[in-house]
């Protein structure tokens, strides 16, 4: 399942990839950009089948709702956009047209987190899992890697009802191994097994965090990791618990504040049905700001040194 | 309806009434079997952009048959499928997209149109808007998108009533001169007495001429036909009392 040799691959290309090999077999597929195609990748879709990519330019309200006409009349469309002006800017769009109505829209969308660097606190999105968890009949899903990425891709396409991608802007190393792995959007995935403590994550701080549990082994604590690819619908909160009762505590890690998003999804269920002592590693109720992708994730405490550093403190070993 | 539910919008649905009626009388294709008809995907598209204007929407599919005239008397109530706003999901016949959070329809209408047009299906799209929604932004990205993707399968009709829930449109923002800016964003336009119903039968078949998206201006008075509600603000969003639906009826029946 994971991946033997060390692999740097982009999110986003495998995005690109997957809806080309998509719309060669799926007419209905059609795909919409606000001028972002080269970043998003969508441009590959583009210029393979340019009569069913639509630019909406610089209007992504615009688009949400063109996304909504042409899946009423049943297509497919695959929206994309940074994931800042995907959901805060369109977010009575995406409620009240695309998932009020229940349509067959997908969006996916690119630069979520503190990493899209330099750009700073106006493009990174910090809050966007937070506004579409809060939204009835929409599924979310942060995939971990290239290869994950292509797999929920096609699984969004295959599934009826409103999608919510959240793609890194970062080339990332590839954790999940193409041939072995098949992506559950009902599962946790166990990539490390462990008793001392839980940590779950998903999306780009997965890689952290396994190579932060290897740190950790060296000093004697033995973390369970858990990537949650799938928080709505929280299909894997059974995973959670279980693990959860096992090692008798839990550390949240997301790129995204600590509110809203993974960590208050695992609170949720775990306060219902297992109280269990929660650490939430994420942005801390803060705008971002300009940096370096490296240095931004060391600020906000995400790096695999900074997450051990935390952990082994908030579990009293040093 | 509205007086049974005690809330609505009585007087932006009564400034659209002969619109619907010449829509669906006289201009569109949409058959009342709905879905059940081997038609079905010919019927030309519906889309109130002005949500809240669904009392008289209803009205005019109840009459026509899209469901049953009793069922008006459930609107705005738990568990109708008379939504205050109208919503795909209560399965109501007649009924293509969920509208009520404004400046979005016409958003919607591009993109049925453009899947019309993939589709080589000829049908077309009509939606009405309130002027007052006009002044959501979104509304002028559509019609920017509806003009640069040519969409001549795209008719609007603009309910110019001239008053919104706080007043006068030109006190609170004004959309003048509207005609000479829907031209400058390449539509072609057509200013109609919206009450007259030859007028507005004309300036449809017009628009369905047209090779470029085209915007119905219809002239309205908000409240129409009731001399109380008649060009009062005060009557966009509230219902009549006993003695005041006893007025409108024998005014609206004179």
């Amino acid at each position: 399942m994971l991946k033997k040799t060390i692999e740097i691959k982009s999110p986003r290309n495998a995005y690109g990839e997957t809806l080309v090999e998509l719309g060669a077999t799926n007419k209905n597929i059609v795909v919409l950009d606000a001028d972002l195609s080269c970043s998003t990748q969508t441009c590959k879709f583009q210029k393979a089948y340019p009569d069913r990519f639509f630019n909406s330019g610089i209007a992504e309200q615009d688009m949400m709702c063109t996304a909504a006409g042409l899946a009423t009349e049943g297509k497919i469309p695959f929206v994309s956009t940074f994931a800042m002006f995907a959901t805060a800017r369109c977010l009575d769009q995406i409620r009240n047209s695309i998932c009020y109505p229940r349509l067959n829209v997908k969006i996916v969308a690119t630069h979520g987190g503190v990493t899209v660097g330099e750009d700073g606190a106006s493009h990174q999105a910090l809050e966007d899992i937070s506004y579409m968890r809060s939204i009835p009949d929409i599924c979310v899903i942060i995939p971990a890697d290239y290869n994950e990425v292509k797999q929920v891709v096609k699984y969004a396409s295959e599934i009826y009802g409103p999608v919510y991608i959240r793609i890194a802007r970062t080339n990332l190393k590839t954790v999940f191994d193409e041939s072995s792995y098949v992506f559950n959007p009902e599962r946790a995935v166990k990539v490390r097994e462990g008793s001392d403590v839980t940590i779950v994550t998903n999306g780009e701080t997965l890689m952290e965090v396994i190579s932060c549990a290897d740190m950790l082994k060296e000093k004697g604590i033995n973390a369970e990791v858990l990537h949650v690819p799938v928080i709505k619908p929280f299909l894997a909160a059974g995973d959670v618990i279980e693990s959860a009762k096992k090692t008798g505590v839990v550390i949240t890690v997301e790129n995204h504040s600590i509110i809203g998003g993974l960590g208050s999804a695992v609170c949720e269920v775990l306060s219902q049905s297992l109280p269990t002592r929660v650490l939430r590693i994420g942005t801390p109720d803060c705008f971002g700001q300009s940096g370096e992708q490296r240095s931004l994730l060391e600020f906000y405490g995400l790096t695999d040194t900074k997450l051990c550093e935390n952990i082994s403190r908030y579990l009293g070993k040093k | 309806m509205i007086h049974a539910a005690k809330s609505g919008h009585p007087g932006g649905s009564l400034s659209c009434v002969e619109i619907l009626s010449v829509l669906y009388n006289k201009i569109m294709f949409v058959p009342c079997d709905w879905k059940k008809s081997a038609d079905f995907h010919k019927r030309d598209r519906f889309i109130l952009s002005k949500g809240h204007a669904s009392a008289a929407l209803y009205s005019v599919l109840a009459q026509k048959g899209f469901f049953p005239v009793e069922e008006l008397m459930t609107f705005r109530k738990l568990g109708s499928r008379l939504q205050g706003h109208p919503s795909t999901r209560t399965g109501l016949e007649g009924i293509e997209v969920s509208t009520g959070s404004l400046g979005q329809g016409l958003s919607i209408a591009t993109g049925v149109a453009l899947a019309l047009k993939l589709n080589n299906n000829p049908a077309n799209v009509f939606v009405l808007l309130g002027d007052g929604e006009m002044q959501e932004g979104s509304v002028w990205e559509a019609l920017m998108s509806a003009a640069h993707k040519k969409l001549d399968n795209l008719i609007i009709v603009i309910d110019k009533n001239n008053l919104q829930i706080d007043g006068d449109t030109n006190d609170v923002k004004s959309l003048e001169p509207l005609n000479d800016k829907l031209e400058s964003f390449g539509w072609n336009t057509k200013e109609v007495d919206g009450h007259n119903e030859d007028e507005l039968e004309k300036a449809f078949i017009e628009a369905k001429k047209s090779t470029k998206p085209f915007a119905v201006i219809a002239n309205t008075i908000k409240g129409k036909g009731v001399s109380y509600m008649e060009n009062n603000a005060g009557w966009h969003g509230k219902a009549p009392n006993d003695d005041e639906l006893k007025i409108a009826l024998e005014e609206l029946n004179a």
